[in-house]
């Protein structure tokens, strides 16, 4: 079994909004998919974000010093929103979620495979 | 003994790769396990002959070389890792891996070549990947020769080459044919790689003249693997039909000057007659299926045209049909200048002149269109607009061989009948 991250992108504005009509649509199809994959064993962990501007990003200089910006890390148009992690028997069966997924959250997915014993 | 060497490479290195990828468990290691074998027969064939069976040899000694090698690099533990991220359906147990038996697992298994070609043209790859991967691992070619035929830069096709193997270790894909209900996605991709190394083969670029043979025998080959394992997809029989018709006029496509020389000019003669047998059967096996797709409907026009004695003999109204469905089924603005040229033939040049209009706009920078509009206009009598015409397919032309071929077309409009430039 391999471990494979699932990430969800949306475009730098979009706010996560329970109420809102897009959320109404989109939360059962993806409560559907979670279901699914943790009936099927493969769910590892899943969780959305909140808007990239509620992030923060720390860093250390080379010299030791630390230091802190508001604001989520990249200037770039789409954004990370949320993710799961799954794990499953090889990639085409990791591509095969993601497909499902992505008709679930009506957004793009990237697949990306977590090293193995790292 | 250099020939002989080279002639088992070209037949066997894929093979070998593909039956020690699923042994090992790696791609790289069954590469390099390949290569070593290979350098130990450069040394002791010479001297000893010619083993055989030397595919079996080939193998066996790869075999033997990769366990040298993993013994030597157990310390490595990410190769030790590595070796597992290609699963075989029975995964391997880490505990006997060095000490297991491999005999059994080394018997050529033809499944192999096609579980290698599914991997090569994974859809998660970059189609330039895909095809790549293909010739490399399969076709045996070294990476120089990929990257003069498509004239890439090495280093660039070297990094293509690394990047897309690494994608599929560190993705853990899988090393398996796929399923039935997988294959209507996966097989169309692996058909338009083998297709994309045989017209890349066919066309007269510039480049090595020999590599760009070397595709198109390369392709066929793998086509016929294809068929031979996937017996019952019609659309895999088309595409070898396809290739074969179509190899069996190399020989009538340049005069002995190396000048391209047009279908209808051809010296039929030359035409390869087992190939076009052959290929006229695998068109009638895959027509009677029922199940027409875009190879198979260009197969059977190639099969139209191999038919014909002469030029002049050949059935045109069949041909507009079978573009008809092709046009049906793939309604796209080549398959509709295709589909003029062939109307033009059977109903005059007026007439696909009337159809290549509409699409003047959409293929505006595709040269074939200006080819054919120029030869058109030049039959219809529109000598100057014929002129232009040429003169604009001239400008899109990247290869000499085919500019020179325009050039004497052109040159033809301002003695002789318009016949004469056909």
């Amino acid at each position: 079994m391999a471990q494979f991250m699932l990430s969800v992108w949306h475009d730098e504005l979009f706010v996560p909004d329970f109420d809102s009509e897009d959320f109404h649509r989109i939360g059962p199809k993806v409560d559907a998919w979670n279901e699914r994959a943790i009936a099927d064993g493969i769910f590892v962990f899943a969780g959305g974000l909140q808007a990239p501007s509620s992030a923060t990003v720390v860093r250390a200089s080379a010299s030791g010093e630390l230091s802190m910006t508001d604001g989520p890390f990249a200037e770039t148009k789409e954004m990370l929103g949320g993710f799961w992690v799954i794990d499953v028997p090889d990639f085409d069966t990791a591509l095969a979620w993601a497909k499902t997924a992505t008709v679930a959250c009506e957004q793009p997915i990237e697949v990306r495979p977590f090293h193995v014993g790292g | 003994m250099a020939d002989d060497l080279a002639a088992v490479f070209r037949c066997e290195a894929g093979r070998c790769t593909a039956t020690l990828i699923r042994v090992l468990g790696d791609v790289e290691l069954a590469e390099e396990a390949v290569a070593d074998a290979f350098a130990i027969a450069a040394a002791q064939w010479p001297v000893r002959g010619v083993p055989p069976n030397p595919g079996g040899w080939i193998t066996t000694t790869a075999r033997n070389r990769a366990i040298d090698r993993l013994r030597r690099e157990a310390s490595r533990q990410d190769r030790h890792v590595a070796a597992h991220h290609l699963r075989d359906t029975e995964p391997m147990d880490d505990s006997d891996f060095l000490q297991r038996d491999l005999d059994g697992l080394v018997e050529v298994v033809a499944d192999d070549q096609l579980r290698l070609m599914f991997l090569c043209c994974h859809p998660a790859l970059h189609p330039d990947a895909q095809v790549a991967l293909t010739l490399r691992l399969l076709g045996g070619l070294e990476t120089p020769e990929i990257a003069r035929a498509f004239l890439v830069p090495e280093a660039t096709l070297a990094q293509r080459l690394v990047r897309a193997k690494r994608k599929l270790r560190d993705n853990h894909a899988g090393y398996r044919i796929p399923t039935a209900d997988e294959l209507p996605d996966r097989l169309p991709l692996l058909l338009a790689v083998i297709s994309l190394i045989f017209t890349e083969g066919h066309t007269a670029t510039s480049g090595d003249a020999l590599v760009r043979a070397d595709l198109c025998t390369e392709a066929i080959r793998l086509g016929r693997v294809v068929v031979e394992l996937l017996p019952d997809e019609p659309e895999a029989i088309g595409l070898l039909a396809l290739m074969l018709l179509t190899e069996a006029r190399r020989a009538a496509r340049h005069d002995s000057g190396g000048a391209m020389v047009s279908l209808a000019e051809q010296d039929r003669t030359v035409w390869d007659r087992a190939m076009i047998a052959e290929g006229h059967g695998f068109v009638r096996s895959c027509i009677r299926r029922g199940l027409p797709g875009p190879y198979q409907l260009q197969a059977a026009i190639a099969a139209v045209h191999a038919a014909a004695p002469t030029a002049a003999a050949t059935d045109w109204a069949q041909i507009v049909q079978l573009y008809d469905h092709l046009h049906a089924l793939r309604p796209d603005a080549v398959v509709a200048l295709n589909r003029a040229v062939a109307v033009a033939e059977a109903d005059g040049p007026e007439v696909g002149l009337a159809q290549l209009a509409p699409l003047a706009v959409v293929l505006d920078g595709y040269q074939p269109f200006h080819a054919a509009h120029a030869d058109l206009l030049a039959r219809a009598g529109h000598r100057d607009r014929a002129a232009v015409a040429y003169e604009r397919a001239i400008a899109l032309t990247a290869n000499s061989v085919e500019a020179a071929f325009l050039r004497r077309r052109a040159a033809g409009l301002s003695g002789g009948s318009p016949a004469a430039t056909r």
